[in-house]
This record gives C-alpha cells, structure tokens and sequence, in this order.
C-alpha cells in the first residue's frame, strides 16, 4: 500500500505539540489548488462574447455547480454557492491528480475527507439553528408518522443525521482507497503473470483506469451534492 | 492445458502480493496518525485560500462574464428584432408602390387603348364616309352613263344610218324620219340590250 504513504518532504515543523512538516499530501493539496486557481483565473480574464477554450471551460464549470446547487438547494443557498464550487473543484482536482501514475491522492485519506465532513456537518448544523432557532429540530420528527412509531422514528432520524459526516466521508475516502488498491493488484498481476499471462490483468488496468477516472468524477460530485442536500434540509426545513 | 496454467499462475501471484503487502506495511497507511494533524493543517490552509480566492476574485469576474454576455446576446436580440420590423415595414412600402405602380402602368394602358380604339374608329368612320361618297358617285355616274348611253346610241343609230343611206341611195334622208324609225326600233328592242 506504498502509494497511500505520507512521507515528510524537507525538514520538520512543529508548532508547540503538532507536527505540520510539509509531506508529499501537503504537497498534492498545493498542486491542486493553484491548478484550480490558474485555470479559473485564466478562464476569466478576458470576456469575449465568443470564449475560448479555457473560458469556456470556466465557465461551463461554473454553470454546472451553479445549477447543481439551484437544483437541490433553491435559490436560499446562493451566498454557500462559492464553498460548494471549491469544494467540488477541490475534490475533483485532488482525484483526478490521483489519478496519474506515482501521484498521491489527497482524499484517499480518512483525515483530509473527514475534516471536510465535518466541517460541512458543523457548518450545516449551524446554519440551520440560526435559520429556525430550535425548531430546526422539527427536522428529527417527521410529519405525518404515527404517535406509536415515532420515539423510534425520532432515534433513527438523530442516529442517521449524526452519522452523516461518518458517511460523506467515509465514502470519498473508501472509493478512492479500493480504486487505487485495485489497480495497484491488477497491476501486481501483471508483473507477476508476465509476458505470457500479464496481457489479460493488463487490459482490466487499463479498462479500470477508465472506471476510476469516472469514479473520480462522480465521487466529487456525490461529495458535493450531499453538501446541498445537507444544505438544503437546513435551509428549507421540510419536515 | 493453458487455463489451468494460468489459474494455477493466478493463484500464485495472488499469494505473491498478498506476502509483497504484508512485508511492506503493517496495515493501511490512512490509520495512522503521524501525520494527521499536518494533513488537516495543510488541507485547512491551501482550501482556505483557495476558498478566499476563488470566492472574492474569480468567481464574480465569471459569474460577471456570464451576467454580460447574457445582457449583450439579449441587447442584440433586441436590435436584430428592431430591425427585422423595420425591414419589414420597408418590405410592406415596397410592396405597396410596387402595386400602386402596377394599376398606374394597367391604367395608363387602358387609355392609351381606349384612345387608340376611339382613333381608329374615328379612322374609320371618316373612310367608311369618303367611300360611301365616292360609292354614291360613281353609282350616280353610272346611273347617268346608263341614262345617257340610250340617246347617245340613237343618235350615233341615226347617223350612221343617215350616212349609209346616202352611199346606198346617193340621196340625202330626212334624219327626223330616220330618227322616228330608231326611237321606234330601240323601243322595241331595249330590252333586249339593257335589261330593263
């Protein structure tokens, strides 16, 4: 499992009790981010009616969140509009970098997909107390259920909405980890089968590698689309 | 023969790798905790600034690209519609003095038809007239001919009778004796010459 390593990358730096060396993840999530910054930055400097290339795809991006968000969330989410298009932008980068040989994947890791759950789960759970107060917990008691089922429909609602950071992150994070696992042993197949043998493992790696870059697409748009539903039941409380 | 081989082979390289992960790590790299407060102190930084990024500089400068473009696609719209009703209106002008310039052109043709006909009736008539006239003449020159050709022929009857007389006889007639035997004669045989 080599390619899920963290290893320090120059000296180390601690800060009082933590240690926050630069490592190859830190140096990912840096990849990712100016990538993502040079190419929205280069896609919207100039504004021709016509766009070019990187405009086009800027922009094409920013419509895609955009309506995404409108979709699930309403018009209510538009001020959360720009945390959800990094957060997509991010997950996808650092998913997609994952995927280039002898990179390192940022969300393979339980830590990074977890501290964004929960961020998003605290962040949500705020919101939604600020929005309506203590009724925000009408969102545990669904209506229309019988007076007999609903201490037990009230236990799972709570069970279901405190596992949701469990859940959002352990997703991300276990699609990325099998995907890479299982390239990694079709790949060991191949070394190991050799020339007479290697040819069938060979092709389900590289028919793999076209399931892991659609994979990596849509685990960041699930990431994302979850975040607006999460959103969305803390901004317009259904229930 | 060669599948059992290579299921055989398959079986092998399993246990292979399976040594080759074992012999590595000791368990998944993700569980353990060297390194994560570095990774959330990394990931914390490089998202925050890209947030902070993208949120106060990129993202309105696109979502303000498509607010423009929108508006300028709509303005032109706008214009090609404007103008697409003045070309219109032309079209419906055009349309009326091309008809208006049909009827004069028809009317103008009529007249000038109508003056024509009126003409050569006007043509006509006075042709019709002068033949007539001269019709009437030459009938009324005939009728004359025709009135006068009778005594002329006596005349010329009793003259030439008168003159032979005289070579056969040798002796000169009495022409109103000659003359009352011709008008005589002619009586009687006038219809016989002029049919009537």
């Amino acid at each position: 499992m080599s390619q899920f390593d963290v290893y320090r990358i120059g000296p180390e730096i601690k800060v009082g009790a933590f240690d926050i060396s630069f490592t190859n993840a830190s140096l990912f999530m840096i990849i990712s981010t100016v990538s993502i910054l040079l190419i929205f930055n280069l896609g919207s400097k100039k504004n021709s009616i016509l766009p070019n290339k990187i405009q086009l795809l800027a922009e094409l991006s920013y419509t895609f969140v955009s309506k995404m968000i409108s979709d699930t969330a309403g018009s209510k989410a538009k001020p959360y509009f720009a945390f959800i298009f990094s957060l997509f932008m991010f997950v996808l980068f650092c998913n997609m970098f994952g995927m280039i040989p002898y990179t390192f994947t940022v969300t393979s890791h339980i830590i990074v997909t977890f501290v964004l759950a929960a961020f998003i789960f605290i962040g949500v759970t705020v919101i939604g107390f600020i929005k309506h107060g203590f009724g925000y917990l009408k969102l545990f008691v669904p209506s229309g259920v019988p007076a007999v089922l609903l201490p037990l429909i009230v236990v799972i609602e709570i069970i279901s909405y405190l596992s949701r950071p469990i859940s959002l992150s352990v997703r991300l994070f276990a699609n990325m980890m099998a995907g890479h696992t299982m390239m990694k042993v079709f790949g060991g197949f191949v070394i190991s089968l050799g020339i007479v043998g290697g040819w069938l493992p060979l092709s389900f790696s590289v028919a793999l590698t076209g399931l892991e870059i659609l994979v990596a697409f849509l685990q960041a748009y699930v990431f994302a689309i979850l975040t607006c539903i999460y959103l969305n039941d803390a901004l317009n409380l259904h229930h | 023969m060669f599948k059992k081989i290579y299921l055989h082979l398959i079986f092998l390289s399993f246990f292979l790798i399976k040594e080759a992960f074992a012999a590595e790590s000791g368990g998944m790299p993700q569980l353990n905790p060297e390194f994560w407060v570095s990774q959330i102190f990394w990931l914390v930084l490089t998202f925050g600034i890209m947030y902070l990024v993208l949120s106060k500089l990129i993202l309105p400068k696109i979502s303000n690209n498509l607010e423009s473009r929108k508006s300028q696609i709509l303005e032109n719209i706008e214009a090609a519609e404007k103008q697409r009703e003045v070309s219109e209106t032309k079209l419906k002008e055009y349309d009326q003095i091309i008809l208006k310039s049909k009827t004069e052109a028809n009317s103008i043709f009529n007249q000038a038809r109508e003056k024509a006909i009126k003409d050569i009736n006007a043509k006509r008539d006075v042709l019709d007239k002068q033949i007539d006239d001269e019709l009437s003449k030459a009938e009324e020159e005939i009728q004359s001919l025709r009135e006068n050709a009778p005594d002329k022929i006596n005349k010329i009857a009793i003259d030439t009778s008168s003159e032979l007389l005289q070579k056969l006889i040798g002796a000169e007639v009495n022409n109103s004796s000659i003359s009352a035997i011709v008008d005589d004669l002619s009586r009687r045989n006038g219809d016989k010459y002029y049919g009537n």
